[in-house]
């Protein structure tokens, strides 16, 4: 008589799919998964604890490296619960460079999201050229900024350095030749029979679900949900900004991969009202006190990232460092559903599911 | 010369003769893999943007692949403690034999061939089933759970594309009426079969990539998933012979197909004057380019996809071709 048993595999922490130091411990029959354990934590440097000893200048470092493919968004959430605790007033330069570099973060973001998840599904070249076009952004954050990744660009009441000489009309002249080239993209992937064929109906999940997982971004955008904290909750100056919030039905694969593609389109076109509103003039700080202390209380902030909502919780007495800071990470609350979505399914699909879901390890492991 | 050798009664000068032939077949087979990688790697990186190796060996990386090689062979041999270790090392040599021992068959012009046996077709076929074993066998030896899933998911793929491949060339057998290469090339003096036969050209090419493991039927080793398949364990010498099982295997169903859909060593009209082994040649890296740029483009199948696609698919098509083809010779010839 033929004994069959089911095997145990696992995928990661080194494994080339799961964009970092992820590991899932995978049950498998023949290449049927049944039972997915996610194991996390390899990169989890508490970067909550140590916000406790620092100022709130300090953390802002620290915030770059969570989410590190959109790090400016990181940066404004911090800097951004601050401000709504010392109440204060922001230059309209500082708010416009501020919506610019974060905009562009989420192109970049959603750039590398592509190409790798294309790799993940065996095309090799259009990880290359997403990376062509990223590389356009990185330098151009890194003009402004000083840094590629880590760009520790924004304080409290507004940002580090002003844009140099020539940086606008370098953003504005990028935004047309990335809808060129976003063109290029769907031309060679996003008719592809085999591409199609592979996320279509592939870890499809309803928003019921989704909301009781409570996901965020592309992932509950992908089920019907319209929910994107620029619109339904506007912070900074979005509300001055014409775009629309790409929201699929189906939530498969298939819908996340065109919601995430049709984001793009939605920031070049903040990207390009805001170059055409920019003030030429102006503070790019606002009066903020030499040492910062929020007034004792709590807040919460949350804004939404190329990921999904990212929030900051900071508890404050009135001194220099906060009491209890804490991030709500959209990477980790979106792997939740991971282990849901693999029952059932083989190997190949795990790949396509992990990638579609979009998540930063940094993030996740905070 | 070949037929005479062929025919006279062995003898150690035979025997010495057959020997160097069959060296001088290897090196040159060994110097095309050399620049066969060079070459994918160039045009994947024109593709892609890349300049690909440009600094070993001079201008354009000439002696990148002989570098790689000779790092290989210093390498050290591992082998896992768990693994199987007879089967271990007995299975790249039998994946990497067979693929040298179908080139026997291959004409290369109407002068250069090296046998003539009236089934050289059904040689080929036969002797290129045997690698599956060999790719199988290192996929369970390793003791590795990646090499067995890559194993056999390489068995099941190349079982299933077989058929269709085999199937996709009868209608060419029916209207040559032979299954000897050379009367297959000489038949198309004056048309190519790609014109004659453009489904079977078509379920041949596909048929033929899933064969030889490439994109977008690269699932025995995909990286993504997989790790690397097959030979995750593999490293060294022996993860060179799967390397190079591949790529012979490129060269010999890059010609296969040159012979059979190609027109072979037949010039285009008006063209003649180019000796047949320069058309062999431009026809057959016309091939290996396509292959190249399958790989550049395409995503990856998945295993259930490429289960079905075969068997749903290929192979009803193929025998849609067979009876065409039967009518068609019953009606004209």
């Amino acid at each position: 008589m033929i004994r069959t048993e089911e095997m145990l595999l696992n995928v990661g922490p080194q494994h080339p799919s799961t964009h970092g130091v992820f590991r899932i411990v995978l049950k498998i029959d023949g290449e049927i998964i049944t039972d997915a354990t996610p194991v996390i934590g390899y990169l989890h440097r508490g970067t909550e604890k140590l916000a406790e000893d620092l100022q709130y200048t300090q953390i802002i470092p620290y915030t770059d490296r969570m989410d590190y493919l959109s790090a400016m968004t990181n940066n404004y959430v911090i800097c951004h619960a601050v401000e709504t605790m010392m109440d204060m007033e922001i230059p309209d330069r500082a708010e416009y460079l501020r919506v610019l570099v974060m905009e562009l973060g989420r192109v970049a973001s959603h750039l590398v999201w592509f190409g790798t998840y294309l790799l993940d599904i065996g095309a090799l070249s259009p990880f290359l050229y997403a990376f062509r076009e990223r590389e356009m952004i990185i330098n151009l954050l890194n003009e402004i900024s000083g840094a590629r990744l880590t760009f520790n660009y924004m304080r409290v009441g507004g940002v580090k350095w002003d844009a140099p000489d020539g940086w606008i009309e370098k953003v504005r002249e990028f935004v047309p030749h990335m809808r060129k080239e976003l063109a290029g993209y769907h031309d060679l992937v996003s008719g592809n029979e085999i591409f199609l064929n592979r996320v279509h109906d592939v870890g499809t999940y309803s928003k019921e679900d989704a909301l009781a997982y409570s996901l965020s971004g592309a992932n509950l955008r992908c089920t019907g949900v319209d929910w994107d904290l620029r619109k339904q909750e506007p912070y900074s100056i979005y509300d001055r900004f014409n775009f629309n919030v790409p929201v699929t039905e189906k939530g498969d694969a298939w819908s996340r991969y065109q919601c995430r593609m049709a984001e793009i389109e939605e920031s070049l076109k903040i990207v390009e009202q805001a170059v055409e509103q920019f003030p030429s003039e102006g503070a790019i700080m606002a009066k903020v006190p030499r040492i910062i202390k929020p007034p004792a209380g709590e807040t919460y902030v949350r804004i939404e990232s190329p990921r999904g909502e990212i929030g900051c919780y900071i508890a404050s007495k009135g001194k220099k460092e906060p009491y209890r800071l804490k991030f709500r990470r959209p990477s980790f609350y979106n792997l939740q559903i991971l282990s849901k979505l693999l029952k059932g399914e083989n190997i190949a699909n795990l790949i396509t599911i992990l990638g579609g879901i979009d998540i930063v390890l940094g993030e996740v492991d905070g | 010369m070949m037929n005479d050798l062929l025919h006279s009664a062995p003898s150690l000068s035979n025997t010495l003769i057959f020997f160097a032939l069959g060296a001088s077949l290897l090196m040159i087979v060994l110097g095309f893999v050399t620049y066969a990688i060079l070459a994918e790697r160039k045009v994947m990186g024109f593709m892609q943007l890349r300049s690909g190796p440009n600094k070993v060996g001079g201008r354009f990386g000439l002696l990148q692949t002989v570098a790689d090689v000779l790092k290989l062979l210093l390498k050290e041999d591992t082998i896992p403690k768990a693994a199987d270790r007879p089967l271990f090392i007995i299975a790249p040599v039998l994946a990497f034999a067979p693929a040298f021992m179908v080139l026997a068959v291959i004409p290369f012009s109407d002068s250069l061939r090296f046998s003539d046996i009236g089934i050289g077709l059904l040689y080929y076929i036969a002797i290129s089933g045997i690698s599956t074993i060999g790719i199988l066998m290192g996929g369970w030896a390793s003791n590795n759970k990646y090499a067995l899933l890559g194993g056999m998911r390489s068995a099941a793929q190349m079982i299933s594309y077989e058929v269709p491949l085999v199937m996709s060339v009868i209608g060419i057998i029916l209207i040559t009426g032979s299954l000897n290469l050379i009367e297959i090339v000489d038949a198309q003096k004056n048309l190519a079969f790609i014109f004659v036969q453009p489904l079977a050209f078509i379920i041949f090419l596909i048929a033929s990539t899933a064969e030889l493991n490439r994109t977008p039927f690269d699932l025995p080793e995909a990286e993504s998933e997989l790790v690397a398949g097959y030979h995750v364990e593999y490293s060294g010498f022996r993860w060179a012979f799967f390397m190079l099982t591949e790529y012979v295997y490129l060269f010999a169903m890059a010609s296969l197909t040159t012979v059979l859909f190609l027109g072979g060593w037949h010039p285009v009209p008006f063209l003649g004057f180019i000796p047949g082994v320069v058309w062999f040649a431009i026809k057959f890296s016309l091939v290996v380019f396509i292959m190249i740029w399958f790989r550049a483009t395409l995503p990856r199948l998945r295993a259930d996809q490429l289960m079905s696609f075969g068997w749903k698919v290929l192979l009803p098509l193929a025998l849609l071709n067979i009876f065409i083809s039967a009518v068609i010779k019953e009606i004209w010839f």
